[in-house]
């Protein structure tokens, strides 16, 4: 083996997945994981624990893995996080663990996402049970919202001997793992079902159906149902849109719309009556992560889809590996390209957009060079949905019906990075509801660091 | 599981059930709404409160059928459940947030069409009950289809009936009883309106005109309920607003009624179910809640 290279994992055929919602990736088996295992540099001072928000001790596990102990490394990674089979799947490794990766300065970094995958599948399969709290703390705390940060808090109150109790504003605990992200990056019943399991294993409560700031308010829950601590991690909210003419036509969605309807409601499957239609040509308009699943779930259920994005790929938001996959499935990239209308039939549908081409000008404010409309560039692409895949903005339930809850400029609540801790007492937030769109692990790692704040808190 | 303690069909298509969701009742006010999702694999439908028991935990929904889902739902009987019921949702209406005194000082008028009777039952039974008399236009397209009557005189100021075909009290519509009261040189401060949006868009275009302002609740196609998916926004004036989240009552003078009426038919018309059908090879099943 080449020690400069990673063990390659591997994937379903890009011709074959393309028309299915099965797994894209199918992992490492045990020999490949210890064989990547062998390639740990085993660092004294290991950068890679640094790249990890919730600080795995990667060295570590990895070392269990190259000893053949899976059950052991399942326990090193379960000391920091809770929910390792998804950050194996989901997590910017690029950016953080393996970003950060001594061996990835001469030929790759180790693959570590695909081992900590590895490890959560292999505990899974061999039911190997999340280690259980020892005491009872007799307090309760409400966390809001079973995403991964609320799930990652309670998990680690719970494993403090808190009596935690999740409400869930949709009728299945998961979040964005259920409602945003696909089946094909992420498997449901298998992956997400059972992490979530693990957690109500060591006693947490999962409350569905409660809307918090509508079915109950958070003074509520401390008045009335006794909790002595709350954490917020209610996620991103409400999408936006672009602001042009014709947005409002049929067939545009919000990429939320289209893949709550895809994953939540599992309209791509005949036995559930959530409709969803399949188109001919698809636009999806942004570069995020968000947008290459909207991309890719249209493309499986049988249109030609476009990305439809202002910038050059070098500034597509998107992991390097999402839009690595979009490609090989056949997705088309219309980069540089900006819609200025949507184009509708008497009846309300689209059937185009109106786009104009860009180029690429002086740095913005993030950094980015700004795109800049060419002159006379204007074009329409013919098509019969668009799909706004553009961020959200933060929803205002819960600032809105929460005295003394701080929000920003920007509507987020406002928390300590450290703690979690908000403007009102006993209130700890993180996620998507204090930065504002983000990623899985960073969801997770203010989850973790919320759990600490509120044991610091109630510890007192 | 929540559980079913009275299914009642109230006329032909319209059914009223009584749901036992404590939560739900012990916050919800007038105006506000529920989704509710028969079993595993059933869509999440919106439905306005149309009454509810704190004590006994209950809320009243009515619901007509307009497809595949409801029809299934219709089938439900006292002692069954529905797996998921999710609420309140949406904003109570702005009546119950005014000063008392105001509103009694204040000539009301609900115009209620057909299965919309029921979310404006509450909002009437709640001012009665706070000592205000509000006067309720009822129309629908016959006898049959007139809901709650007993039930919405005994809190309304005067009751106003109409049926399309005049198969009951007077032939006409909502807009027409309206027209006359005026004409026999009644006034009112205010008009809340709901049913059926192209009954909501000629009842907003008569009250533009007699300068009344009018507040409508709108119940579009939505998935999550919470503000989520955008998929019930509307254009209110020069903003985008989201029903779920922003209503779902508007200012009925600033919604773009025509604009509404054809996101309505995105999974509606005859000739959309044939397209969608085309469109969605297998995956067509009727979910849409409006295919048989």
């Amino acid at each position: 083996m080449d020690v400069l290279k990673k063990v390659p994992v591997r994937e379903q055929d890009p011709n074959v997945r393309n028309k299915n919602f099965d797994e894209v990736c199918l992992g490492y088996n045990a020999e490949e994981a210890m064989e990547e295992a062998t390639r740990c540099l085993n660092c004294k001072n290991a950068k890679c624990i640094q790249g990890c928000p919730v600080s795995i001790n990667i060295p570590e596990f990895i070392h269990n893995v190259k000893e053949g102990e899976f059950a052991e490394a399942y326990k090193t990674i379960g000391k920091s996080s809770a929910l390792p089979a998804i950050c194996g799947r989901v997590c910017p490794q690029e950016n953080q663990c393996e970003g950060q990766c001594i061996r990835g300065i001469k030929g790759e970094a180790i693959s570590i996402g695909k081992l900590e995958r590895f490890v959560a599948d292999w505990a899974r399969e061999n039911k190997v049970e999340p280690e259980m709290p020892t005491e009872k703390k007799g307090k309760k705390v409400a966390v809001i919202g079973s995403g991964p940060s609320g799930l990652t808090c309670a998990g680690d109150l719970a494993k403090k001997g808190y009596d935690v109790t999740i409400f869930e504003a949709l009728h299945q605990p998961g979040g964005v793992l259920v409602y945003g992200i696909p089946e094909f990056r992420l498997p449901k019943q298998s992956v997400v079902a059972s992490e979530i399991e693990n957690v109500k294993k060591l006693g947490v409560k999962i409350e569905t159906n409660v809307v918090i700031g509508k079915s109950m308010t958070i003074d509520q829950l401390i008045e009335e149902e006794g909790f002595d601590a709350v954490f917020i991690g209610s996620g991103a909210g409400l999408p936006r849109f672009m602001g042009i003419p014709g947005e409002n036509a049929n067939n545009v969605f919000s990429a939320n719309e289209y893949l709550t309807r895809s994953n939540l409601m599992k309209a791509f499957r005949d036995d559930y009556d959530t409709p969803i239609a399949r188109f001919k040509k698809v636009a999806v308009v942004g570069g995020g992560n968000v947008a290459m699943d909207a991309a890719r779930t249209a493309l499986r259920l049988g249109a030609e889809v476009h990305i439809v994005y202002r910038r050059s790929e070098e500034e597509l938001p998107a992991r390097k590996e999402e839009v690595h996959h979009a490609k090989e499935e056949g997705i088309i990239f219309d980069l540089l390209t900006n819609p200025v209308e949507v184009i509708t039939d008497e009846k309300g549908n689209v059937t185009g957009i109106k786009c104009v081409k860009m180029e690429l000008g002086e740095p913005d404010a993030s950094g980015r060079r700004k795109p800049v409309e060419i002159q006379g560039s204007e074009f329409v692409m013919e098509l019969d949905a668009v799909i706004m895949s553009l961020g959200t903005s933060p929803n205002p339930l819960i600032s809105s019906t929460t005295k003394g809850l701080d929000v920003n400029k920007r509507k987020c609540i406002v928390a300590e990075e450290e703690t979690g801790k908000t403007s009102k007492e006993g209130v700890y937030a993180g996620g998507d509801a204090v930065t504002g769109a983000a990623t899985v692990i960073l969801a997770m790692g203010a989850g973790k660091a919320a759990a600490k704040g509120i044991d610091e808190y109630l510890s007192k | 599981m929540y559980k079913i303690l009275k299914a009642e069909k109230l006329a032909e298509k319209i059914f009223l059930m009584d749901v036992e969701a404590p939560r739900v009742a012990k916050h919800c006010e007038p105006g506000q709404f529920v989704i509710v999702k028969m079993d595993e694999k059933g869509e999440r439908i919106p439905l306005t409160i149309c009454d509810y028991n704190r004590e006994a935990g209950t809320i009243t929904i009515v619901f007509q059928i307009v497809g595949a889902s409801t029809e299934k739902m219709s089938h439900l009987k006292a002692g069954d459940a529905f797996c998921d019921f999710v609420g309140p949702l949406g904003c109570p209406s702005e009546l119950i947030n005014e000063d008392i005194e105001e509103l009694k000082k204040q000539k009301l008028v609900f115009i209620a069409g057909g299965v919309g009777t029921a979310p404006v039952y509450p909002q009437v039974k709640w001012l009665h009950e706070h000592g205000v008399e509000a006067d309720v236009i009822v129309g629908a397209k016959n006898k049959d289809l007139i809901l709650l009557e007993d039930e919405m005189r005994a809190v309304a100021g005067n009751l106003y009936i109409t049926t399309d075909d005049g198969s009951y009290v007077r032939k006409g519509m909502g807009t027409d009883v309206l027209k006359d009261l005026y004409a026999e040189g009644k006034r009112y401060d205010k008009c809340i309106a709901i049913g059926p949006l192209i009954m909501m868009k000629f009842v907003c275009l008569l009250t533009k005109e007699l300068e009344l302002p009018t507040i409508v609740s709108m119940n579009p196609i939505m998935v999550d309920g919470t503000g989520m998916c955008g998929a019930c926004r509307l254009q209110v004036g020069d903003e985008i607003k989201f029903a779920c989240v922003d209503g779902p009552e508007f200012d009925g003078h600033k919604v773009d009624f025509d604009q509404a009426m054809k996101r309505q038919q995105t999974y509606k018309t005859e000739e959309g179910r044939a397209m969608l059908a085309l469109q969605e090879g297998d995956t067509h099943h009727g979910g849409c809640g409006h295919c048989n």
